[in-house]
């Protein structure tokens, strides 16, 4: 890895990792890229979000479908744990909770598949920094 | 269109709604463009139950399943709103259309979480992307070590580990203190029962807890950085490893970072997970490798610190907070929450409450905000008694309470304090007496024991409420109980010892009551002090089932089938599960 010699570099790899990004999100091909992120703090493992990530992993391989599953970390809704945020291209993303195997099955062949929604939705309740910025 | 189907709505038959919904659909032969769909809780169960439609993100408030047919006939066939559901702005009084517009969004702000569920925290790329290690670049660049002291000090952030201290002039004293070689430490001790949000960022991004030692190390004149973290968070130090080596890789940390020829680097130390090494002086001397007990103050670690050095303390949500103040500036960050408490503040929602997790609320939300709209109000429909914040060290505050602004001065003045973060929401069957056992017996465990108000005291203390739980203390006690508690509190060496009595007195204040029925009446209102309740069948209730007779552990259940049960009070041993198991109320605590 190179290293980051000043502010100017640093903004460089910033809108390089950036551009990168939003290419993998706002993929062209009809399918597009689907963006998969299990909460992977402590709560989220205590309940069974391991399994749930390599469940996701193998099953969207194995059904050919293109996306890229990724571990974040604690959302903040430990009571739902384990929780999923699942971003279909050039749509808002989506919270799932209380995902098991079968779970996740349902959203693969429903939502992933047919962008039908499967109950468990987890509504967003706050604000970020970014949306403050647009005000 | 999205049903809410938490808790709060479905007590108020979102479930019929969601079925109505489905029901009118199919008459208007919508049911394959229109899909229904049960949400999770949209954390304002006030005005539940909530239906949200989207693609125009239209926003239904305290919908009854009646309102199904309308719904359906206006909005999902004709698309016209049903304004009279819509949301009244409680200010300006008018109907808002657009959910994205509604003040309930603002009941959280995500600052020191931003990242946390966002980003993949062993990635630095992603967080790079989401302008990660912005501020420190701007600061080495940009700024003088003072320039960037007198930000910190304009933004008003206070010290999130509990006592809140105003991080800027810490810094600044520190920055003044001449030293061979300074040293910054992250206090990642969390200790408090039930508060977790430490962890959570050092999880989810702990990139940006680096960063901001970055930054602090240059305003101070510190080379060095410490993470003090407990042994018991696995994976958040093998988070911090990764973070670090790649910080490592790419040059944000080592030497000359960002070709400001200013070196820092980090190290972890490992905690053995005693309560009072989060105090600063305790942590420091568990640095060292003495044991880890207080010191007095002062002096000040900003003055002898670790190895005697110049030692600024921060904790992880402090340093969490600071990478986005440089980014945004002091003064977006003091617009946000109360006069003297800015920003926002990490609670972790634990006890007889829906939505157990992390929030992050800006400074003087009401309690019955948190409690009552983001955390879904009490379990199963219960009512609210107490909530319990600032940890063992903290005190509990009541309904009378709820309307209050939390910053860290009105805690305070309420018999609480803001602590770490923990809040744990307490329904009418705990009992309260019990609750202050409950945390005494903790700070008995964590006493370092080196001063005797806290060592012999506290353990003093529990025995006199354990007396009182039993019904065997009298008048005299609870005057001595009370004494007690304020001679520990003015005499002990730190923090620890200084805030234990807290859950006493503050359950003294606003429960006395329950304190007179053990001592006067031996009896428990809540009903949980085992020595002071008896269970006993109500003959009118008693169908003869069995179910109690057959879960007792003990056998003390007498009683044939379709004939009136007994309890042998002799035998039984209270363990609440014929209680549980009875299906006719039959069984009553008295």
């Amino acid at each position: 890895m190179t290293k980051i010699k000043s502010l100017a570099d640093l903004k460089k790899k910033k809108e390089d990792l950036q551009s990168k990004i939003a290419l993998r999100e706002k993929s062209d091909t009809p399918e597009g890229r689907v963006l998969v992120k299990v909460a992977m703090a402590t709560c989220g493992i205590a309940s069974g979000s391991k399994e749930v990530m390599e469940y996701m992993v193998d099953e969207l391989d194995k059904r050919n479908i293109d996306a890229i599953v990724t571990q974040t970390g604690c959302m903040g809704y430990c009571y739902a744990e384990p929780t999923i945020e699942v971003k279909l291209p050039d749509q808002e993303p989506v919270v799932y909770g209380y995902v098991d195997t079968r779970k996740a099955d349902e959203i693969i062949e429903k939502y992933i598949r047919n962008q039908e929604l499967v109950d468990g939705i987890i509504p967003v309740n706050y604000q970020t920094i970014e949306k403050d910025k647009e005000e | 269109m999205l049903v809410c189907a938490g808790t709060g709505c479905r007590a108020s038959s979102s479930d019929m709604l969601y079925k109505n919904l489905n029901k009118e659909l199919k008459e208007h032969d919508l049911q394959d463009d229109v899909q229904v769909v049960e949400t999770g809780c949209f954390g304002f169960c006030e005005k539940g139950p909530i239906v949200k439609v989207i693609p125009d993100n239209t926003f239904y408030v305290s919908v009854t399943p009646e309102d199904a047919k309308e719904i359906v006939a206006e909005h999902a066939l004709k698309g016209r709103q049903v304004e009279r559901l819509l949301y009244v702005d409680p200010v300006n009084k008018k109907h808002i259309s657009d959910s994205k517009g509604m003040g309930f969004y603002k009941k959280q702000i995500r600052i020191a979480l931003r990242n946390c569920g966002l980003i993949d925290p062993e990635s630095i790329d992603e967080y790079l992307a989401a302008d990660g290690y912005e501020a420190l670049g701007k600061v080495l660049s940009e700024m003088t070590p003072e320039e960037a002291i007198q930000e910190m000090i304009d933004s008003g952030l206070r010290g999130r580990g509990g006592g809140g201290f105003p991080t800027g002039v810490k810094w600044q004293i520190a920055s003044k203190v001449e030293g061979d070689q300074k040293y910054v430490v992250c206090n990642a001790d969390e200790g408090d029962p039930g508060a977790f949000m430490d962890r959570s960022i050092l999880e989810g991004d702990p990139h940006s807890v680096l960063e901001a030692m970055v930054i602090n190390g240059y305003c101070i004149g510190a080379t060095k950085g410490l993470i003090y973290i407990r042994a018991e968070y696995p994976l958040a130090i093998e988070r911090l490893k990764i973070a670090i080596r790649q910080a490592r890789e790419y040059g944000l940390l080592g030497t000359d970072i960002l070709g400001s020829g200013f070196d820092f680097d980090v190290e972890i130390r490992y905690g053995a997970g005693a309560f009072v090494c989060g105090e600063e002086t305790a942590l420091i001397h568990s640095m060292e490798g003495e044991r880890g007990e207080p010191t007095f103050k002062p002096p000040f670690p900003a003055q002898s610190g670790y190895l005697g050095m110049p030692t600024n303390v921060n904790n992880v949500e402090t340093f969490a907070n600071i990478p986005v103040i440089y980014n945004k500036g002091a003064k977006w960050f003091a617009s946000i929450g109360t006069e003297k408490s800015k920003g926002t503040k990490v609670f972790a929602l634990a006890g007889k409450i829906n939505n157990v997790g992390l929030i992050e609320v800006p400074m003087g939300i009401t309690l019955r905000e948190v409690i009552f709209e983001i955390g879904g109000g009490i379990k199963d429909g219960k009512k609210f008694r107490a909530v319990q914040t600032g940890g063992p060290s903290g005190g509990c505050l009541t309904d009378k309470h709820l309307d209050t602004p939390i910053d860290f001065d009105n805690l305070i003045e309420a018999g609480s304090m803001m602590g770490s973060g923990g809040m744990i929401v307490m329904d009418e069957d705990d009992c309260m007496v019990s609750v202050a056992k409950f945390y005494l017996d903790f700070t008995v465990e964590e006493s370092c024991g080196k001063c005797s108000p806290c060592r012999v005291g506290n353990k003093r203390l529990y025995e006199l409420l354990e007396k009182i739980t039993q019904g065997k203390a009298d008048k005299e006690d609870l005057d001595n109980l009370r004494n007690l508690s304020m001679v520990i509190r003015d005499t002990s060496l730190c923090g620890l010892g200084q805030t234990s009595p807290n859950p006493v007195l503050s359950t003294m204040d606003n429960f006395m009551e329950e304190y007179d029925a053990h001592v006067e009446d031996q009896r428990c209102p809540a009903g949980s002090c085992k020595e002071l309740i008896r269970y006993e069948i109500i003959p009118e209730n008693c169908v003869g089932c069995t179910a109690c007779a057959r879960n007792c552990p003990v056998n003390c259940i007498a009683g044939e089938r379709k004939q009136l049960h007994t309890i042998d009070q002799s035998l039984c041993i209270k363990c609440n599960a014929c209680f549980e198991k009875c299906k006719f109320n039959a069984v009553a605590i008295v």
